[in-house]
């Protein structure tokens, strides 16, 4: 039999392979030359065919028929043998084998061999690859060789025994005794894999980690060899760019932090060595950066003094402007996890970070995001959200969902205006709409609902982006919605905060006839505009057109529109009477977390009459939800003519509101209202009529005035909420009838025990002279134990470039308002 | 560090240590799996990247990536550094090392590789020290070579 070519020859042939086939080929026929070849146990060239064996092996073919073959070559004597076969082993023979155990005869043996060779070899295949039987039965070895003189033997043991007390922690008392005088050395290969060593057992095991504190006394060693180390002179040997052996430095910094973390004497018997390295060390090289990167970790994790710690997040600052962009990186993950504990600190690097948002690469730009968004206060709101908005333009689609989900967040908790507030959710949601979640939809509703001053501009600006793009479902939602609500607004251009534009009532119901029509509006959307489209019946005078459009899409293919359609078509022939009251405009809608007084929110998400609304994912504002769902056809609390007042039905509770009031229809509550006669059409509409669907409405509780002296008249209307009957809505009317405004106006009020009292922002705090627009302001009262209602008020003022105070008592409120 | 992967911008695989137990066939898809991320990074971006829970930092040096896997609290700096010493010791070796010495001499590589990395650490800091191991561990070889050449020219 020829002799089996060699390995450099066989590579050579491979390679010339032009196809995958040809590589097959050639491969396969090799295996079956090699498999004979171990069929014939020949000695000589084993060697060389393992060798082959594993070159195929590399390349993706199968060598489990070479696993046998490596255990005999490192039975063998020969060194060539041993080396390629415990080679093979670490390759092909790892734990999960048959055969595994079966190497650890061999492994005993040589790590006994008089060769330091072939012991190394022995140390290095069980440091790697051993399993937890074989640990146990050579830890004892293992063990031995750590005591040894010899440095080339001891430094692979002390990694051996670290593979060892990984595999098999029990074990891990029993290299104790061989570790008093590791950190004697002076090899640094021992000292490193020593620190290693050390570092393992602290990591494991909290009574280790004590006993080396305290016995061992660790701490000072460390820092000797540590400052010898930065304090030493140039050594050859172990020098990289001018540092002495940075490996060990980084290793005993990290051991430092373990032994530091959380014990005072400890962390402060090492505060001036990492305040030293932390100084000293060059960083014109990645492996200062590396030492000074770990030190900051260290300093960050034990209980440092404060100035070390400016320190270390000054450190992270410059990485910050370092051209490197792998320093850019490690300095933002590490100020990401230090941004909680450290604020302040990190703030001071709040533009640098905002810059890294331009980054080329996307993982620093991802941690930027993160980081800037942990950054976001009070303070700094405007100018962050200026620099995020920009990022969210520009950013991958990756990013967007989180991006402005973050931004919403931060502008709901920072928000220094309302209209702020606003322009930026429209911002994102025309930047980035289709990219938003789905309960960014009712929450931005529920949002724009309770701004009443800034209505007309909402629907302007929301009207002037819809022209321009229809692509972007929840932003198209949200605004048909609005346009449906305020279209009145709208067309008469009454907006305050910008140039109002001119828009005619077929122009609107053009934008949402093509959302309806439009290939890319979904299912959702063209509900949201069918319903605004419903909802414009009775705030503008196309009516004819609205039937139109409402009576076409009575024979949609998309049943929930088709639904929706023959119901407003219902309403228009058969109930138009009711059609004012039901579309009514929206009342202002609680958050159940958010207001105070409302009580425990009836999350009955299910009740929801089918078909009638698009069903919104359940989230934290209940009550608005349904509020939103529900209300949106059957209108608010305003001005009602039709339905005449009458006190509530159902217990006082909040959330459920009208659904409860559906609910309620089969017990058909007395009402003292005259019934509105009809007949029992199957329409969940037409049962509503039965019952009063309003608690007390604005035309119920008379107004009165509560002050009126030097010119400054005080009135105070009444409604009652609608999500809560306890509650009283009471709308201060501030007029001022002399020659002078009033400025600095501010209105305070206070309550008997028994009562809780919520202000809202005033419309202003300046009255304009001689009555010409007074300046209102919302007080909410609950009063659950249905007592007299009295307030004390507070006025304050400037008038004639003077300041004016007064006191009063208000005692005359209509016993309707606190009943 | 899990384990470390030499591989060519073609995708062809020149070294793998793993310092974890795996199957063969997770090994494989792993092994996949990472060569496309790291190779579809483009030469501005950062030397590292996260990927299913570990870290990968990854260096080209000419047209071989090597590519480590560490863990959460391993400093990437250093493991930058690691790469770089071992780089340095296959130079030393091989006389400006090139892909071709690895391709043929992959044992070699391992060798070297064993000599200076052990379980994922650092046996020994000092370049001189893992270059003499080495050597004395190839004259070994030579001299064992030889003897057995002897020993069957006498026969």
């Amino acid at each position: 039999m020829p002799a089996p070519i060699r390995l450099r020859e066989l590579i050579r042939t491979i390679r010339t392979a032009r196809t995958q086939a040809e590589e097959r080929e050639m491969i396969q026929k090799e295996s079956a030359a090699i498999r004979s070849s171990f069929r014939e146990e020949d000695n000589t060239y084993r060697c060389r065919n393992v060798a082959k064996l594993l070159y195929m092996h590399m390349l993706g073919y199968p060598a489990h028929f070479g696993q046998l073959e490596c255990l005999k070559l490192i039975a063998s004597q020969k060194f060539t043998d041993k080396r390629i076969g415990y080679l093979g082993a670490m390759l092909l023979l790892d734990e999960r084998q048959d055969v595994h155990l079966l190497m650890t005869n061999c492994i005993k043996n040589d790590l006994n061999h008089s060769t330091q060779y072939v012991q190394g070899l022995a140390l290095c295949t069980l440091g790697c690859m051993g399993s937890s039987e074989m640990c146990r039965d050579l830890a004892g070895e293992v063990e031995k060789l750590l005591k040894t003189s010899n440095s080339y033997l001891r430094k692979k043991a002390a990694l051996c025994a670290v593979h060892v007390i990984r595999k098999v922690p029990e074990l891990m008392e029993m290299f104790l005794p061989a570790t008093k005088n590791l950190l004697s050395e002076k090899n640094h290969g021992v000292l490193h894999t020593s620190v290693v060593l050390l570092t393992e057992m602290c990591e494991r095991s909290p009574d280790m980690l004590s006993h080396f504190r305290k016995n061992e006394k660790l701490v000072p060693q460390l820092v000797r060899i540590l400052k010898n180390l930065i304090m030493s002179g140039y050594s050859p040997e172990h020098d990289v760019s001018g540092i002495s052996d940075p490996f060990l430095q980084v290793r005993i910094l990290r051991l430092l932090r373990i032994l530091g973390k959380g014990d005072d004497d400890s962390s402060e018997a090492m505060n001036d060595i990492l305040a030293q390295v932390a100084t000293n060390t060059e960083t014109s090289k990645n492996v200062g950066n590396a030492i000074l990167y770990e030190t900051v970790l260290t300093i960050m994790d034990i209980k440092s003094e404060s100035g070390l710690r400016v320190l270390a997040i000054n450190i992270l600052g410059r990485f910050l402007l370092n051209n490197d962009k792998n320093i850019r990186y490690v300095a933002l993950t590490s100020l990401l996890k230090t941004v909680q504990t450290d604020h302040n600190a990190v703030q001071r690097h709040r533009s640098t970070i905002v810059d890294c948002l331009k980054d080329l690469d996307v993982s620093i730009k991802r941690r930027a995001m993160e980081l800037s968004f942990a950054l976001v206060n009070g303070n700094n709101i405007r100018g962050m959200m200026k620099e995020l908005l920009y990022f969210l333009d520009s950013c991958d689609p990756e990013f967007k969902a989180d991006c402005a989900s973050g931004i919403f967040l931060a502008a709901e908790k920072y928000a220094p205006s309302k209209r702020w507030h606003i322009d930026t959710i429209m911002r994102v949601l025309t930047t980035a709409g289709s990219y938003v979640r789905d309960d960014c939809v009712p929450n931005l509703i529920q949002l724009i609902t309770n701004s009443v001053e800034m209505h007309a501009y909402t629907v302007q600006r929301l009207y002037k982006a819809l022209l321009d793009d229809i692509s972007q479902q929840p932003f198209v939602q949200v605004s048909s919605w609005c346009i449906g609500e305020y279209g009145d607004l709208l067309v008469s251009g009454q907006c305050e905060e910008e140039d109002p534009i001119q828009v005619t009532e077929d122009e609107v119901l053009d934008v949402l006839e093509g959302l309806l029509a439009s290939n890319l509006s979904s299912p959702v959307t063209r509900g949201y505009a069918l319903t605004a489209v419903m909802k414009l019946s009775t705030r503008l005078s196309s009516v004819n057109r609205i039937k139109k459009v409402v009576s076409i899409y009575g024979s949609s293919i998309d049943v929930e529109l088709q639904q929706r359609a023959v119901e407003y078509n219902a309403l228009f022939k058969k109930y138009d009477h009711m059609r004012c009251a039901l579309l009514e405009r929206m009342p202002i809608m609680e958050k159940a977390a958010a207001n105070g007084p409302t009580e425990t929110v009836q999350t009955n998400g299910e009740a929801e009459p089918a078909g009638l609304e698009p069903k919104h994912p359940p989230t934290i504002i209940q009550p608005a939800n349904q509020a939103n769902d529900l209300l949106d056809l059957l209108g608010g609390n305003d001005v009602v003519p039709v339905i005449s007042t009458a006190p509530a039905m159902k217990p006082a509770s909040a959330g459920g509101e009208l659904l409860d009031l559906l609910g309620g229809l089969s017990l058909s509550a007395p009402t003292p209202a005259p019934p509105i006669p009809m007949s029992q059409p199957p329409f969940l509409l037409d049962g509503l009529s039965s019952q009063p669907l309003f608690n007390d409405i604005a035309t119920g509780i008379p107004p009165m005035t509560a002050y009126n002296k030097n010119g400054l008249k005080i009135d105070f209307t009444f409604e009652r909420s609608n999500t809560n009957p306890n509650i009283a809505i009471i709308t201060i009317h501030a007029a001022n009838s002399t020659e002078a405004e009033m400025t600095n106006f501010v209105f305070q009020a206070a309550v008997p025990k028994t009562f809780q009292l919520q202000l809202l922002s005033p419309s202003s705090s300046i009255i304009p002279a001689l009555n010409q627009g007074p300046v209102t302001q919302v007080i909410k009262v609950l009063n659950p134990q249905k007592q007299q209602l009295r307030m004390r008020i507070k006025l304050t003022y400037n008038h004639k470039g003077s300041p004016v105070q007064d006191l009063a008592e208000v005692n005359n409120f209509p016993p309707q308002s606190w009943q | 560090m899990r384990f470390m992967l030499l591989f060519s911008r073609q995708g062809k695989l020149r070294l793998q240590k793993w310092y974890t137990a795996a199957a063969e066939r997770d090994r494989k898809k792993m092994v996949r799996e990472l060569m496309q991320v790291v190779l579809a990074r483009k030469p501005k971006m950062c030397s590292f990247l996260e990927w299913r829970d570990l870290k990968i930092v990854y260096k080209r040096y000419a047209s071989l990536y090597f590519c480590c896997a560490v863990e959460e609290q391993d400093n990437e700096l250093v493991t930058l550094e690691v790469i770089h010493r071992f780089v340095e010791l296959l130079d030393k070796y091989f006389g400006s090392v090139c892909e071709l010495d690895i391709i043929f001499n992959f044992e070699k590589a391992y060798f070297i590789l064993d000599e200076f990395l052990m379980g994922g650490e650092i046996q020994d800091t000092s370049k001189k020290s893992v270059l003499k191991a080495i050597e004395q561990a190839d004259l070994l070889q030579e001299v064992a070579m030889i003897q057995s050449v002897v020993l069957s020219l006498g026969q």
